[in-house]
């Protein structure tokens, strides 16, 4: 149920974004998701990418910093409300959202969050159990 | 084990006695035959006389480098050279070289000293050292070679070079102790790989490593290359050679210092100021039995500090941290004296691996700042950005803990500090002085 995520350390100046984004077109990597979180100083890259390895091995090569984490790609209905209800379900429990951000394709009707919490096995059980669909790695890859 | 048990164990009054007695004769004798103290002590208007307790040894000058080079080869000796047995010489790479004498007494003093050290380091009787130290002018071949005959080993005097024979001797004659400078064991570990031979396969149980500062990170790496107990061993020609301090295979942690023969201080090295207990400077030493070349506050120029808590050895003598040093590299910071090997202790503190790390100083006004450069590898690195400041914080924080300086932390991509051969540009200093 956990989708692959790799993250990678950028300093805050120009060009290291393209820098990153034309490794990954060299190595015939395509990115399904991705979300930048930045400092004055520095940055955090995460992708979601179609192939973790090549993309980990690309990089690297190049000198950058590529970390792994296991992330959770969530269903979320398409309509005023979907997103809370979720995030509401969450919050009962006592599960704390690290950050999230937004998939680009849909899947069937409904929109695709990526996720990364403090307690991911637990915050898997919650939301299937609650009947709102989890993704599994293999098909985020290639949605 | 202790080889002397009665003078390594001396409680603290009985060895200031024995210090204080020594120190006054080490003085009346130097400054009667060696004219560069003579000439020294009466600079500084005292008599050997004046000395009446070990805190006066404060008043005496110090001793550098430069005056041994300036009375090259032997004016410092004290003794006729039909007294002296033994002449030894630093490499001179970074100047004239230094000359050092033993006297036969010397020479019998230092072989007690590295016999000590060799028990402290894990040795006895029974083993086999294979002494890899180079033999020759250099004294770490010959010091360790003495001390094993001391103390009864059976010694290979294998020297350094020739390292796949050496690889070869090791499988065949099962030495159980290695004594080298800790660059060759990798070195000797990377051969034994080559040659298909493991480490595993040989008899060593430990290592007495020295010559060369060494981290502890390459200990963790020597220990499991080489599948033995790594100790550190100090020493210095002008003091006497290896021999003048060792870590305590129980412990390993800090070196003892055989003060019975040498009485430490830690300096201020700008100030010239004695610092207390705990505190980081300039190692200084002061020979009290030997005979050919005595030194009087020699200052070392090697950054360390001295810990007297007893230590679970049973040795009472005093312990000094691992050299992380030279003074040479001090950098003074908004009046505070800062070495690199400091921030390198804190960093490896947090990482327990070396970080690529640069400190950059500068001028906003009239006020010094700090930054210090952290490259974020793959164990600093988180895709959460609340750890990687946190992170930030903490490297601030505990260098104004430890060092007393603020410093703005800035986490880098690898590679991002500038090299010099493969090794890292520890400081750029940017300031107009």
């Amino acid at each position: 149920m956990k989708v692959e995520q790799i993250s990678v350390f950028l300093e805050n100046k120009a060009g290291r974004l393209a820098e990153v984004s034309s490794i990954l077109a060299e190595a015939g990597v395509n990115i399904r998701a991705l979300s930048l979180a930045d400092t004055s100083d520095f940055g955090v890259l995460r992708l979601i990418v179609n192939d973790n390895k090549k993309a980990e091995e690309s990089l690297k090569s190049h000198g950058f910093t590529v970390g792994k984490t296991d992330v959770v790609a969530v269903e979320v209905e398409d309509k005023p409300g979907g997103l809370h209800k979720i995030l509401d379900l969450l919050y009962k429990k006592g599960i704390n959202v690290e950050y999230m951000y937004a998939f680009v394709q849909p899947s069937g009707n409904n929109a695709v969050m990526i996720f990364r919490f403090d307690h991911l096995d637990e915050a898997v059980k919650i939301l299937e159990e609650n009947g709102v669909t989890v993704i599994n790695g293999s098909k985020v890859y290639t949605l | 084990m202790i080889y002397d048990m009665e003078f390594e164990t001396l409680p603290r009054e009985a060895l200031e006695a024995i210090q204080l007695r020594r120190l006054q004769a080490t003085l009346d004798r130097v400054y009667a035959t060696v004219p560069f103290y003579r000439n020294r002590f009466k600079e500084a208007g005292i008599m050997p006389g004046d000395i009446k307790s070990l805190k006066d040894l404060k008043l005496i000058p110090f001793t550098t480098k430069q005056d041994l080079r300036d009375n090259y080869p032997f004016g410092m000796f004290a003794v006729p050279m039909d007294n002296v047995v033994r002449i030894h010489a630093s490499s001179g790479t970074t100047g004239q070289a230094t000359v050092v004498g033993y006297t036969a007494r010397d020479i019998n003093t230092w072989a007690e000293l590295m016999a000590r050290a060799l028990v402290a380091g894990g040795a006895s009787r029974g083993d086999i050292i294979h002494n890899a130290y180079g033999y020759g002018l250099f004294t770490g071949g010959l010091g360790v070679h003495y001390g094993a005959e001391k103390l009864g080993a059976s010694v290979i005097p294998v020297s350094g070079g020739n390292t796949k024979r050496q690889i070869v001797l090791m499988k065949d004659f099962k030495p159980t102790i290695l004594t080298s400078t800790p660059s060759y064991a990798l070195h000797l570990a990377e051969a034994a790989e080559e040659m298909g031979i493991s480490f595993h396969d040989l008899n060593f149980k430990f290592g007495i490593f020295g010559a060369e500062p060494w981290s502890e990170n390459m200990r963790l790496e020597i220990e499991r290359k080489l599948h033995l107990t790594a100790v550190d061993i100090y020493g210095l020609s002008e003091v006497i050679g290896p021999g003048v301090s060792i870590e305590c295979h129980e412990a390993k942690n800090g070196l003892h210092i055989f003060e019975d023969h040498f009485i430490p201080e830690i300096i201020d090295p700008a100030t010239e100021e004695v610092l207390p207990y705990g505190q980081t400077g300039e190692l200084v030493f002061t020979s009290i039995t030997k005979e050919a070349f005595p030194v009087i506050r020699y200052r070392t120029r090697d950054v360390t500090s001295l810990h007297p808590e007893p230590c679970k050895c049973g040795r009472t003598m005093i312990r000094m941290k691992k050299v992380s040093g030279r003074t040479d590299d001090m950098l003074i910071i908004r009046g505070v004296n800062v070495f690199p090997s400091q921030i390198e202790s804190v960093l490896m503190e947090i990482n327990e691996i070396e970080p690529y790390y640069q400190l950059v100083l500068d001028r906003e006004g009239n006020l010094d700042t700090l930054t210090v450069l952290v490259e974020v590898g793959e164990r600093l690195f988180s895709d959460e950005v609340k750890r990687l400041q946190e992170l930030e914080r903490k490297i601030a924080k505990n260098i104004k803990e430890y060092l007393g300086v603020s410093a703005d932390v800035k986490l880098v991509e690898p590679k991002a500090i500038a090299r010099s051969e493969g090794k890292a540009v520890r400081v750029v200093d940017k300031r107009k002085i």
